[in-house]
């Protein structure tokens, strides 16, 4: 036994970092569990992001490790430790969860490596927790709600029920769409989330209906949204209670609404910081080259992580591969000068984009397939509300 | 008071209950006649699941499907106990509780391989798709009203079969006394292999009912198999009667805790944090119970006459 | 001595030196791996108590690691974030004692119902508890909630820094042969003696006038108060506590630890513990599907090894 154990151990050890010359980026993602769907779309555009690059940043090598968080903020916390301590990662990037992204977040600044969330844009880390090493290349929560509670006001909406997972980014978006919206809110539930999701909506589906409110507000991403689709529908509240959605209807969930004939979702409307229809030649050519590598319409998620390796590669090429020079890279972030195909923005003190919001409406395209088209803009370059709580200049 | 909703949420609870019931009766008559803890019935549930939702996709009909889902799951069931559960009755609950543990990895891990991590949509036919508008607000969804019926029929048909057919005879025997049904001369092992492949077939029965609503995912049997276990315990081990009481307990205390409860908590805290607590503690309320009813009744509500 | 004491007495051997050998290779993510290990091995010897030598299985002793951890993140969020005056510290001793404390309460409680129940309703009723816990803490919203709670500071206590990855460790190593020890020296006092009579025969043992059901109230409380100990621990390691901890999964985790190593033995739960993160480990190396392999094992274990992994490697003294 003791003999198996050194063995073990010894092979461990020596499986242990090897340094290699070029720049190593850490991917968290979530590649297990239902939300596997979201991880491994986030995961072929990193994919597609590199191959674009030709695996270089300018001269220096690019390097991803994926890392599986199981959907779980306890594994994300983990896997995050692992890549700053063993594979010794320059940048630790993805993020599709907001609770995952506060347990990390620690590990990855303390250890003075740059963090760069893809998706997650939790309250906490644009104000209170900011930090000079943290980059989103997505939005903060509350600012896609926001948009839609504008939308909202525009439409004449009065009064509105709300629907939301209980986690960090659910109680953002609540907090989002509240601050903008001028009408009465009549009643929020909160639901489970994480690997063992609440997914029948039963109790919470009859309460909004009996409130009597003009509009219902949702935030269901995933494999949950296609559950609450299903279920308002099968009650036919498509015309007493029209529902409003952020990051609930996106191209995961298009076509699987087409495939299963759920006609409800045609022609309804969200908003959100991109579109694979939005005009620049960066984004043309990603979801160009998306739709032929991988069969399907990108996703917002593969739109951000995309961006976060082309940030991450800018600033690699600006430093000339040095990973030693942390100021050099910080400022080559701050600047984001790169393709992003949501078109140009800018980083606010937070470091979190300063970008447009569109209103976005659900489209079949010339081929048949559903997809979405920019109905508007909402929002001309938005700022996060918690930009001022944040101490960094 | 709305009554309108009330009288929606609790039809919603019974649903529930029913569907829970499913899931209770197979893994009360594996408990209680084979003595075996079974914590991969819940993936069987799933398994159910996703192998009508594939052939409902294959076939391009819901019912027919589930025709052929039903026995395919039942062959699974006997699959497991041929393989994993057999060489395990004669040992302590431990041991059981272990290995089908390990179960639900393996049959979590491999449903992720083959069907992909999004999990399938089941498309409902037309008829099935819409909803009963009984006036006055009362409205619901006619599938969610089919489950009602096919629960209610399930439980009635499992009633018939365990007092009035000899396979139930044999089952109500066993439960009871094992010595006695093999002394009868009756194959033991084809019994439990029997009643392992029934359960199996309750369990994936509830699972392709449910799939229509929240879509078959991985890990949905995990979020009931809990629940269902606190069932068959509140009801006593064993106890048909008691999985089915039990289990519209649950249901029903599950629902309307999620319907009404942020509103009772409102009157006495904020309502911002009675929007978080109490989801949380309608979850914890089926504990409570549990925890209550075994306090007073250390083996459950309608514990077996004799073990 | 027989070969497997000696193997568990050179695995203690080589948990007391390899840290400072990682950290000097450049390794100090290993570091992290032996101290969950360590941590993890003092949770499983508390269960190892009630469910090994008392043949009480008990599914749900990770609410008493998750209390210990939240006796450690409740009163440093106060102290961090102000409020809760009353609680807020970052002293250690009182950390520690809280978890303690608290868990043994718990436990006290908690098992007072629950030992009146047998076999598999004992099973299910401690799950219960646990799952009772495990929404509590959910709807905790001031901690986190669901999103668990990042502490920013560990326990501060003399002559030790938490902060520092080595002593960290060693503080855990050190507890783990306190427990060790502890678990050793109770099993093989007339108490430990009544507590396996109770496993085997209860009724012998009530005939000779022993009250049963005392004894293993006490064992159940000392068993939840090292877990909870356990729980601190892995609260201050980790600095995020999160109600995950007490998911029903990890209260499995820790049984199949016992039973991996070999249940009844004072060794046996961190020889356990070792091969299950080891395993665990190179598993997820190599696969993001490690569960299934791991699944599979799990199922072989329990079916042809019935003395754990340890009673196949060190051959025929399966106790």
């Amino acid at each position: 036994m003791n003999k198996t154990l050194t063995a073990l151990l010894a092979a461990t050890v020596l499986a242990g970092p090897a340094f290699a010359e070029g720049a190593k980026i850490g991917f968290v993602t979530t590649l297990t569990t239902g939300a596997a769907v979201i991880g491994n779309d986030t995961k072929n555009a990193v994919d597609l992001a590199i191959a674009h690059l030709g695996g270089m940043a300018g001269d220096t090598p690019l390097e991803v490790i994926f890392a599986d968080d199981g959907f779980s903020p306890e594994t994300g916390k983990q896997v995050t430790d692992k890549l700053v301590k063993q594979d010794d990662v320059d940048f630790v990037a993805g993020y599709l969860w907001s609770n995952v992204l506060l347990a990390s977040r620690k590990s990855v600044v303390d250890a003075d490596k740059f963090l760069i969330s893809a998706n997650a844009g939790p309250s906490q880390i644009a104000g209170v927790l900011c930090h000079e090493n943290f980059f989103s290349t997505s939005w903060q929560n509350n600012q896609t709600p926001m948009a839609m509670g504008e939308v909202l006001n525009q439409l004449g909406v009065n009064s509105l029920y709300i629907m939301a997972p209980n986690y960090a980014a659910g109680k953002d978006m609540v907090a989002g769409v509240e601050s903008t919206f001028d009408g009465e809110v009549l009643g929020t539930d909160l639901t489970k989330w994480g690997a063992d999701a609440q997914l029948d909506f039963s109790a919470e589906l009859a309460k909004a209906r009996a409130s009597g409110a003009e509009g219902l507000f949702i935030f269901y991403p995933g494999a949950a949204s296609g559950a609450f689709f299903r279920q308002y529908d099968q009650l036919g509240m498509k015309d007493d209670l029209p529902v409003y959605s952020v990051f609930s209807v996106d191209a995961l969930s298009l076509p699987r609404f087409q495939d299963a004939g759920f006609n409800a979702v045609m022609g309804s409307q969200f908003t959100q910081a991109w579109d694979p229809t939005l005009d620049n030649p960066a984004n043309a050519k990603f979801v160009a080259d998306y739709i032929e590598t991988y069969g399907s319409y990108p996703s917002f998620y593969a739109a951000q992580a995309y961006d976060s390796i082309n940030l991450i590669a800018s600033a690699v090429a600006a430093v000339g591969g040095d990973m030693d020079d942390k100021d050099g890279l910080r400022a080559a972030l701050e600047a984001a000068d790169y393709e992003s195909v949501r078109g140009d923005y800018t980083y606010g003190n937070n470091h979190f984009p300063i970008q447009n919001f569109y209103l976005r409406e659900v489209v079949e395209d010339e081929e048949g397939r559903w997809t979405t088209k920019v109905v508007s803009t909402v929002f001309e370059n938005h700022q996060d509300s918690f930009a001022s709580q944040c101490k960094l200049p | 008071m709305d009554y309108a909703l009330l009288l929606v949420q609790t039809l919603n609870g019974v649903q529930l209950g029913l569907l829970l019931f499913l899931v209770a009766s197979g893994l009360t008559l594996v408990f209680g006649i084979l003595d075996f803890v079974n914590l991969a019935h819940g993936a069987l549930y799933m398994l159910g699941a996703f192998i009508c939702a594939w052939l409902t996709l294959a076939l391009g009909n819901f019912l027919i499907a589930m025709v052929i889902a039903v026995p395919v799951t039942a062959g699974a069931g006997y699959l497991i106990e041929r393989t994993v559960a057999r060489p395990l009755y004669a040992r302590d609950h431990l041991d059981q509780v272990l290995a089908t543990f390990g179960l639900i990895l393996v049959i979590d891990t491999m449903v992720h391989l083959v069907f992909g991590p999004e999990g399938i949509a089941v498309p409902l036919p037309a008829w099935l798709n819409g909803q009963l508008d009984f006036g006055a607000n009362v409205i619901l969804p006619t599938y969610r009203l089919l489950i009602i019926g096919f629960g209610i029929l399930t439980a009635f048909g499992l009633f018939w079969m365990v007092t009035y057919t000899k396979i139930g005879m044999l089952i109500r025997a066993g439960a009871s006394n094992r010595t006695m049904v093999s002394a009868l001369g009756i194959d033991i092992q084809t019994l439990f292999a029997f009643v392992f492949a029934l359960g199996a077939a309750l369990a994936g029965l509830a699972g392709m009912l449910i799939s229509p609503i929240t879509e078959a995912s991985i890990g949905m049997g995990n979020n009931i198999i809990i629940t269902a276990f606190v069932v068959i315990i509140v009801g006593g081990i064993g106890s048909m009667k008691g999985a089915f009481i039990g289990a519209m307990l649950i249901g029903l205390i599950d629902t309307l805790g999620r319907s009404f409860l942020d509103t009772i908590f409102a009157l006495f805290m904020s309502p911002a944090a009675a929007e978080t607590s109490a989801p949380a503690i309608s979850a914890m309320l089926i504990y409570i119970i549990m925890a209550a009813v075994l306090a007073v009744r250390p083996q459950g509500l309608f514990p077996p006459k004799a073990r | 001595m027989n070969r497997k004491t000696i193997t568990g007495i050179v695995l203690l051997g080589l948990l007391a030196v390899l840290p400072p050998i990682f950290i000097a290779t450049g390794n100090a993510f290993y570091v992290d791996l032996t101290t969950r290990l360590v941590i993890l091995a003092i949770a499983a010897t508390s269960l190892n108590l009630v469910l090994g030598y008392g043949g009480l299985v008990s599914f749900g002793h990770a609410a008493f690691v998750g209390i210990g951890a939240y006796a450690v993140g409740i009163p440093a969020y106060h102290g961090i974030y102000g409020g809760g005056e009353l609680i807020a510290s970052f002293n250690g001793f009182y950390h520690i004692a809280l978890a303690v404390i608290l868990s043994a309460l718990f436990a006290l409680i908690t098992g007072a119902i629950c030992l009146r129940t047998k076999g598999v309703y004992f099973i299910m009723i401690t799950m219960a508890f646990a799952q009772m816990v495990y929404y509590l803490f959910i709807s905790l919203e001031t901690y986190g909630a669901d999103d668990g709670l990042v502490i920013d500071l560990r326990s501060e206590l003399p002559l030790v820094n938490l902060d520092k990855p080595l002593q960290m460790y060693y503080f855990a190593f050190v507890s783990l042969l306190a427990a060790l020890l502890i678990v050793r020296t109770i099993v093989r006092s007339r108490f430990g003696m009544v507590l396996q009579g109770a496993k085997g025969n209860p009724e012998r043992m009530v005939t000779l006038g022993y009250n049963i059901y005392l004894y293993r109230l006490a064992a159940y409380v000392i068993s939840g108060a090292m877990a909870g100990y356990a729980g601190a621990l892995l609260g201050n390691f980790t600095t995020f506590i999160s109600p995950d901890m007490m998911d029903w999964h990890r209260s499995g985790e820790l049984m199949f630890m016992i039973i991996l190593g070999g249940a009844a033995t004072t060794l046996g739960p961190l020889m356990g513990s070792a091969a299950f993160i080891v395993v665990e480990e190179i598993l997820s190396h190599y696969t993001v599907y490690w569960h299934l392999p791991f699944g599979l094992m799990l199922i072989a274990i329990v079916l042809f090894a019935r003395g754990g992994v340890m009673g196949i490697i060190t051959g025929k003294d399966k106790s």
